[in-house]
């Protein structure tokens, strides 16, 4: 199966750069938990070899046979999803994860590749209008979308949500979505949005409040946005050193290994630390685009497309929320932020950019 | 394989990946943007945040200067104690937090809303004063209950010890927590921050600036929950000059002891430099309970004593001299040649002048006596003839000689200069002529004349040393606490009695008299070969009383001031000495008794110049102890009556001298 001429295109550039961010990640974790519980941390690095080995089983599978179990794959997921709500556990008010002895893990994230794949497998397998998808032609993904997304909303787990909206958002964007549809869900959305805002939890509502105005109660709800913004400014040029940043370490900086070890990661390795991560990130977005632009067929354009948009929304909205510029919403740093999920769903889609990618000049 | 590849190539989705690339790039272009702003423009910025954040500033108070008696035994010392503060940033709940500092520690609400409000405009996450010194009791409830209330901790600072609580109440004084008033007043008042103590009366007060010291500062690592991680940095205190008193703690303690139950004042002096040797005030109160964390109840309680407690009677207390100022009387007269040594007038039961009596207090008289045994036996018909023969204006002049009627400029608050009437002073005062028979209760040191004990000891002081008046002085010197002396003082003559010294001898005779000669009035101080002279006084309060030898059955408000003044060793004089014991009786047998403890305690140890080593050795035990249940109530265990305040004074004297 694995053809030798492969290894030859084997992409190591988008393989390096994951690298480079998993170890960037293990080093974050690291400084932020460490000398907390380091039995978190040795956990990280099982979830590294895990995702290792699931990344390099995607890089060398047949993606087509993704095409050819596609429903499968999905169906599975929406059955690990409904487990949750009959088996779950519950933490701080959520339920999202299923444990399995020695590991928990949370089916919400392998749903977002699920999507993707199922997506792929749906736009590729029909010829589209050359106009662009009308509403009817949006209805069958759309229901793709809506049943993980009501069942990950119901956790709750914001986020994730807005995350699948994102993939379906940027995939039905790039099969091509006629104006008039574009434009009439703007205004759907304007019209719902007050509507949602009163489906939305308190806290939910609390966080876009705060995220307006950070400086309205820094005790408060903008606790997280302000504490951020401290921990990356106070990082400076060159910031304050590794396992020297004293925001998280003093628990000033909530969930600090988590949703935003990237401001703690910015407070010890300063602006420079940063700019190297944001060109890892942007290295990983264009490479994934790359692999798309170079894919041979429609569902392998898709499926990376996909995975490149999962990947870009992951981390643009996180970063964009450490940063103040967008509110909080609960969505990891892909490869850094703590979690063996999404770490290794991340894993896999690399490995599945990998795979389309070396692919490329087969025909 | 190649069949797998059913489907063109998307060349047309491939178009549309060239938008998604340009989107890709200006997102991650903003996210650049956005970082170099927080990390590089605003870094200084959210770097002092981030300060403020972990970093929490404690002032650090210097430790006061202690103060020592002459020979260098300690009379106020620091201890450490427990403050609360509360950093209101760290605080998480605030309805939890002020209702558990209301259970644990009975803190009102108003006090903390109070305090924060008078803190505004403190630095971010600067600490604010909440409680000064904890008992033990509040210290380890606080420290159990801690991590319940985010915000409030504890810090060690030193604290006041007055080692002899209520001995030395009025002359050192107490602290006090800082007014608004004081903090907008005060010159360097930056040294100063709201719940900052700073004196309040005495020493403490006078002495405000060398006994301060400069405050340093903590800055101590916290985390998110305020709980302390380390000390990132400390700006040392540097503590408080020390003070080194002419007070001598044995005169004091004797005096204390003697007057702990009664109301008046001693006041003790060292005659050839105005050195204070003792300063006591009774009532007193323990500057120990004064420091900060006394009640509302309490301090009502001592304000509103009748018995004036907060009067500093040594310098404020106003009284008739009475007869203590016949020596006085004496020197001038026989300056002026109104009359010499030799000269003999009858002295009887009673004067007539303008057709009214005036009565001697010896109901049989004296009968013909000179100027010696007039003030031996304290004749008040012999002095009443030479004062209206010399004229009041004349005695004035000499009493103004002898320091009445003017401060002492002793530096203690709130001097008061006494009366020495003239008439010019009555025509300024009372726009009418002077009358002769004001000039007969004058001349006994009644009347208008007023005098603070003080005054009267430094008088006493100058006829002892041979005339010469000195301020009074209480510092010896001020040491930093390395013991570098960085002030020292001298005795400070301010004038002389104007007297020749022919004058002076026979007045000093006579002194000697009262005590050691027949018939002298305080012949009970003659024992215990302490060479004591001096003169005993018995002011008047109220005329109407009938006087008996059994004080007690006379209303305690009516019964009359008893004084002694005087000296000793008469040929070489060591100490000088006036008491007054307020509504004592007579003189003889209420102040002499007083003075005699305190001039005993004094010279006991002068003459065997034994130095103690320490204080414990130096003073009897229950000296140190403050004053309790006994507080308020006479040798009999009846309340004390209050005592008739200076004007009251000065008004039924008025009624006294027209009768």
């Amino acid at each position: 199966m694995i053809d030798r001429r492969l290894l030859t295109h084997f992409d190591w550039m988008l393989f390096c750069v994951t690298a480079a961010l998993c170890v960037v990640g293990l080093a974050a974790v690291y400084s932020a938990i460490y000398v907390k519980s380091p039995a978190i941390y040795k956990k990280e690095i099982y979830w590294l070899l895990i995702g290792l080995s699931l990344m390099l089983t995607a890089v060398f599978i047949n993606y087509s046979l993704l095409e050819r179990f596609a429903y499968v794959i999905y169906g599975a997921s929406i059955l690990s999803l409904v487990a949750v709500f009959a088996i779950g556990r519950s933490a701080s008010g959520a339920k999202r994860w299923i444990s399995l002895g020695f590991f928990t893990i949370q089916p919400s994230e392998f749903a977002k590749l699920a999507l993707i794949v199922v997506l792929a497998r749906y736009f590729s397998a029909r010829n589209m209008p050359e106009r662009g998808m009308g509403l009817k032609d949006l209805a069958i993904p759309a229901l793709f979308l809506l049943v993980p997304f009501l069942m990950i909303a119901k956790q709750p787990d914001l986020g994730t949500g807005i995350i699948l909206c994102m993939i379906f958002g940027s995939m039905a964007l790039i099969v091509k979505i006629r104006f008039r549809v574009i434009a009439g869900l703007v205004v759907a959305f304007a019209v719902a949005a007050p509507f949602a805002w009163k489906a939305l939890k308190a806290y939910q509502k609390a966080r876009l409040m705060s995220f307006l105005d950070p400086a309205m109660d820094i005790r408060g709800t903008g606790y997280h946005i302000m504490q951020s913004k401290i921990a990356i400014g106070s990082g400076g040029m060159f910031g304050k050193g590794f396992t020297k940043g004293t925001q998280g370490k003093l628990m000033f900086l909530p969930e600090h290994h988590t949703d935003f070890i990237f401001s703690a990661f910015a407070e010890e390795w300063g602006a420079i630390g940063s700019l190297v991560v944001i060109s890892l990130f942007l290295g990983l977005v264009l490479g994934g685009l790359s692999a798309s632009n170079t894919s041979k067929d429609r569902f392998g354009f898709l499926l990376s497309f996909g995975i490149t948009a999962m990947i870009f929304w992951h981390v643009t909205i996180n970063m964009g929320m450490v940063s103040g510029l967008l509110p909080v919403v609960g969505v990891p740093l892909p490869l850094i932020s703590y979690g063996g999920s999404f770490l290794i769903t991340t894993m896999i889609a690399v490995g599945l950019l990998i795979n389309i990618r070396m692919r490329r000049f087969m025909f | 394989m190649s069949e797998y590849f059913k489907d063109r190539e998307p060349s047309d989705l491939k178009g549309r990946a060239f938008f998604a690339a340009i989107i890709v790039a200006a997102a991650f272009f903003i996210l650049l943007a956005r970082f170099w702003y927080l990390q590089v423009k605003d870094s200084e910025y959210y770097g002092d945040l981030s300060k403020n954040n972990r970093i929490r500033s404690i002032k650090s108070p210097a430790p006061r200067g202690m103060i020592y008696d002459k020979n260098g035994i300690k009379i106020v010392e620091n201890r450490p104690g427990f403050d609360l503060y509360l950093v209101p940033e760290d605080v998480k709940d605030w309805a939890k937090t002020k209702e558990q500092l209301k259970t644990l520690l009975d803190i009102p609400e108003e006090t903390i809303n109070d305090r924060l409000e008078q803190s505004e405009d403190r630095p971010p996450f600067q600490a604010v004063k909440l409680k000064e010194d904890l008992s033990w009791e509040d210290t380890v409830k606080i420290e159990s209950f801690k991590f319940e209330m985010p915000g409030v901790i504890l810090e060690v600072s030193p604290k006041r010890h007055y080692i002899y609580s209520d001995a030395f109440a009025h002359l050192i004084g107490y602290l006090g927590e800082i007014s608004d008033r004081e903090l907008k007043e005060f010159k360097d008042a930056q040294k100063y921050a709201p719940g900052d103590l700073t004196g309040k009366y005495g020493l403490e007060k006078s002495l405000e600036n060398d006994l301060r010291g400069v405050d340093g500062a903590k800055e101590i690592e916290v985390d998110a929950l305020g709980r302390k991680i380390n000390i990132a940095s400390r700006t040392a205190s540097y503590p408080g000059s020390d003070l080194r008193l002419t007070i001598d703690i044995h005169a004091q303690i004797a005096a204390w002891d003697a007057m702990r139950d009664k109301a008046g004042a001693v006041v003790a002096i060292e005659p050839d430099t105005g050195k204070i040797l003792a300063f006591v005030s009774a009532p007193a109160f323990d500057p120990n309970a004064l420091a900060g964390g006394i009640s509302k109840d309490m301090w009502r309680e001592l304000t509103e004593n009748p018995l004036n407690i907060f009067t500093n009677r040594p310098i404020q207390g106003l009284y008739p001299p009475a007869s203590t100022f016949k020596p006085i009387h004496a020197a001038a007269a026989l300056e002026e040649k109104v009359i010499t040594a030799k000269t003999t007038i009858y002295s009887g039961p009673s004067f007539w002048f303008a057709g009214r009596e005036y009565r001697d207090w010896k109901e049989e008289g004296h009968g013909t006596i000179n100027v010696h045994r007039a003030i031996v036996e304290s004749s008040d018909t012999f002095f009443y003839q030479v004062g209206l023969k010399m004229g009041v204006d004349k005695l004035a002049q000499y009493s103004r000689g002898f320091g009445f009627g003017q401060k002492t400029g002793i530096p203690l608050q709130n001097e008061k200069s006494g009366l020495v009437p003239s008439t010019q002073w009555k025509k300024a005062v009372y726009k009418t002529r002077w009358y002769d028979g004001e000039t007969i209760s004058v001349s006994v040191g009644q009347g208008y004349m007023l005098t603070t004990p003080l005054q009267l000891a430094t008088a006493y002081a100058a006829i002892a040393n041979g005339g010469k008046l000195y301020t009074p002085q209480i510092i010896e010197e001020i040491k930093t606490p390395a013991g570098k002396v960085t002030k020292s003082f001298t005795p400070m003559q301010r004038g002389s009695l104007n007297v020749s010294e022919t004058t002076l001898n026979a007045v000093k005779e006579a002194l000697m008299g009262v005590v050691h000669e027949h018939g002298g009035t305080a012949q009970s101080l003659g024992a215990g070969g302490l060479n004591i002279a001096g003169k005993t006084g018995t002011a008047q309060v109220s005329k109407l009383i009938k006087r008996t030898k059994n004080v007690k059955s006379i209303t305690y408000r009516l019964r009359d001031h008893a004084w002694f003044a005087g000296y000793a060793p008469y040929d070489n004089p060591k100490i000088a000495v006036a008491v007054i014991v307020e509504h004592g009786g007579f003189g003889a047998s209420a102040a002499a008794p007083v003075a005699h403890q305190v001039i005993k305690a004094y010279l006991k140890q002068t003459l065997e110049n034994a130095v103690p080593k320490t204080a414990a050795e130096a003073v009897p035990k229950t000296a140190a102890e403050p004053v309790t249940k006994d507080k308020g109530k006479n040798e009999d265990g009846k309340p004390l009556q209050p005592a008739v305040p200076a004007e009251a004074v000065l008004t039924i004297k008025k009624e006294d001298t027209n009768d």
